[in-house]
């Protein structure tokens, strides 16, 4: 457990009264402090030129080896990398903190691409488990089917399946979109708190189930409702939304949009209740 | 966590234990407490073929008590005056290792109730599969040590289905292993990945119908409870519809009979399975690479859905 100690000396987020105290040991809260911004430095990033290209084989690497050459490779400056034979290894490409043009050539498995940020990447096979979990910001491309839990925790960025999805899309997401070109299963948008979730296709049961915001369309049949999932009115701004996303994202081309369901959080939940906390509080 | 692994090559045969071993090695990260083959071979199909262990492998981390081997021997020709009453004729016999044993027997009645209940009332003795394609070879370590320790490299046949265990729930030995046969009925092998919660209900329910269980393992409920619903007959696809209900819990799990190969997966899809589909091959795995290592090449693979029940046919 972290040790919270004061501090007499006050930052100026602190004099904001933005918080009070600062973490220390082994888990450190830093807290960005507006004086320093010109200082302020973010690790694990490389000034790197879209225009220079190269291709890196990954058949005889481990996903640790492969990470470590991708990263060698943006030290170097190179913007556009290409990874061949990635045949399914999990943890290809996570942690990227950098924007990037990378596209893979062929399929992976758990945990591809996950907590990046800022990375534009084409995967031209299919994902596993786990795809992009985490993300920040970027776009991630899809060809393919993805396993469960694609997009878990997302905070930003598009994240885009042509394919179908498995179940659990979104779980506890907090900002971006996820676009879904076919089917998707069980308990998509789960605990979902913020963004949005498009699926074309058609959805399992549970959908938004325990949801806190953010919200879902979809365009084709409905499983059933998750807990604390409700309909809600597809306005115009909705439709223009939905088109402009769609069009970026190239795909569901002359998909009519009008005729999507958009499900949002009913607000019903206990967490929702202004008494209960309060009343808890005062309990302990 | 556990991986399971399996294939089907529809209208040809190939090299299925060798094909296995890659698929399984591939998924050893997901537990090599125990590894555990049900591979159906190509057979002239006149006789039985017996597995059957006489003691347990009391190797590094098992959880087996060690016995003498003159104990395996004695249950051994136990087995055999019992076959023998009963009259079963030992065509082949190949003794893998002192506590595994392998029979090719000439058996001509159907039932095999009361055949295995005669073997299995010997102490220590468990008749791991019985059938005139299926071979269930399980033991501890993962699946390249079981492969090279009983062979199986080179075994031909049409499908076959495994298990790369990590024990959580149960003792690391062979009878806590997968795949679990289908008791009493001929080659029908189950593998499961997951956790049932309602296991001991249904045990309870089970053997008060007169079903057997040989562990405590909660996967040996499925095939117990697929083997009850055949029983009463119903068809291998409408008991594994019924389990969908019947078992809770979260699992994926495959079973197989001498012509078939079949999927299922709980309503809540917790558990995870890549599958990938051909005209001439049906391949799949816990996770993607368990298919790459027959299918190196970009191929279209997807997940089943929530409560998907599939069965395909040789």
């Amino acid at each position: 457990m972290a040790n919270l100690k004061n501090v007499t000396k006050k930052t100026k987020a602190q004099a904001m009264g933005m918080h009070s105290e600062v973490l220390t040991g082994r888990t450190q809260q830093k807290f960005f402090n507006p004086d320093e911004a010109e200082n302020f430095y973010y690790f694990g990033t490389y000034d790197v030129d879209f225009n220079k290209r190269t291709d890196l084989d990954v058949k005889n690497m481990t996903a640790a080896e492969a990470n470590k050459e991708l990263d060698n490779l943006m030290s170097q400056g190179y913007g556009t990398i290409v990874i061949k034979n990635p045949q399914g290894k999990h943890s290809l490409g996570v942690g990227i903190l950098n924007k990037l043009n990378l596209i893979f050539e062929g399929s992976l498995g758990y945990f591809g691409m996950g907590s990046s940020d800022g990375p534009i990447v084409r995967i031209n096979g299919r994902v596993g488990w786990s795809c992009a979990e985490n993300l920040m910001a970027g776009k991630v491309v899809i060809e393919k089917n993805a396993g469960s839990c694609f997009g878990a925790a997302i905070r930003g960025g598009d994240l885009i399946c042509k394919g179908s999805v498995g179940a659990r899309t979104g779980i506890d997401m907090k900002g971006g979109t996820i676009i879904i070109g076919g089917d998707a299963g069980a308990f998509t948008g789960f605990m979902m708190q913020r963004g949005r979730i498009i699926i074309l296709g058609d959805v399992g049961i549970n959908l938004g189930d325990s949801m806190y915001d953010g919200t879902i369309f979809v365009g084709g049949e409905i499983g059933s409702y998750g807990s604390d999932a409700v309909d809600s009115e597809l306005t115009q701004s909705d439709q223009d939304w939905l088109r402009r996303k769609l069009r970026v994202a190239e795909i569901g081309e002359n998909f009519d949009v009008s005729k999507m369901k958009k499900i949002v959080a009913g607000k019903k939940l206990w967490n929702y209740d202004n008494l209960e906390p309060a009343e808890k509080k005062g309990a302990i | 966590m556990c991986g399971i692994a399996g294939l089907i090559h529809r209208g040809k045969s190939s090299k299925v234990g060798h094909e296995l071993q890659g698929m399984l090695q591939a998924l050893k990260h997901r537990g090599e407490d125990s590894t555990g083959y049900a591979l159906y071979g190509d057979t002239d199909g006149k006789n039985f073929i017996m597995r059957f262990k006489v003691g347990e492998n009391v190797g590094e981390g098992s959880t087996s008590v060690a016995e003498d081997v003159s104990v395996y021997d004695e249950r051994k020709k136990i087995v055999d005056s019992y076959l023998a009453e009963m009259g079963a004729k030992i065509i082949k016999e190949e003794r893998i290792l002192p506590y595994s044993l392998r029979y090719e027997i000439e058996y001509n009645k159907k039932d095999l109730l009361e055949f295995s209940q005669k073997i299995e009332s010997i102490p220590g003795v468990e008749i791991l599969s019985m059938g005139k394609s299926l071979e269930v070879i399980k033991d501890l370590g993962n699946a390249k040590m079981v492969c090279d320790r009983y062979n199986l490299d080179k075994l031909v046949g049409t499908h076959a289905i495994g298990h790369a265990r990590m024990a959580t729930e149960s003792g690391v030995d062979i009878k806590s292993a997968h795949p679990f046969w289908g008791y009493p009925f001929s080659d029908v092998s189950v593998v499961h990945n997951g956790q049932l919660t309602n296991y001991w209900n249904n045990r309870r329910a089970l053997e008060n119908k007169g079903m057997r269980f040989m562990s405590e393992c909660d996967s040996e409920l499925i095939a117990v409870y697929l083997a009850e619903k055949m029983r009463d007959g119903a068809s291998l696809e409408e008991g594994m519809k019924e389990s969908l209900t019947g078992l809770d819990g979260v699992f994926t799990y495959f079973v197989a009979t001498k012509d078939s190969l079949g999927m299922a997966k709980d309503t809540m899809a917790a558990k995870p399975l890549v599958l990938y589909e051909s005209d001439d091959l049906v391949a799949m795995g816990s996770e993607e690479i368990a298919i790459r290592s027959i299918l190196p090449q970009e191929i279209d693979t997807y997940d089943p859905f929530d409560g998907e029940v599939k069965v395909w046919q040789i």
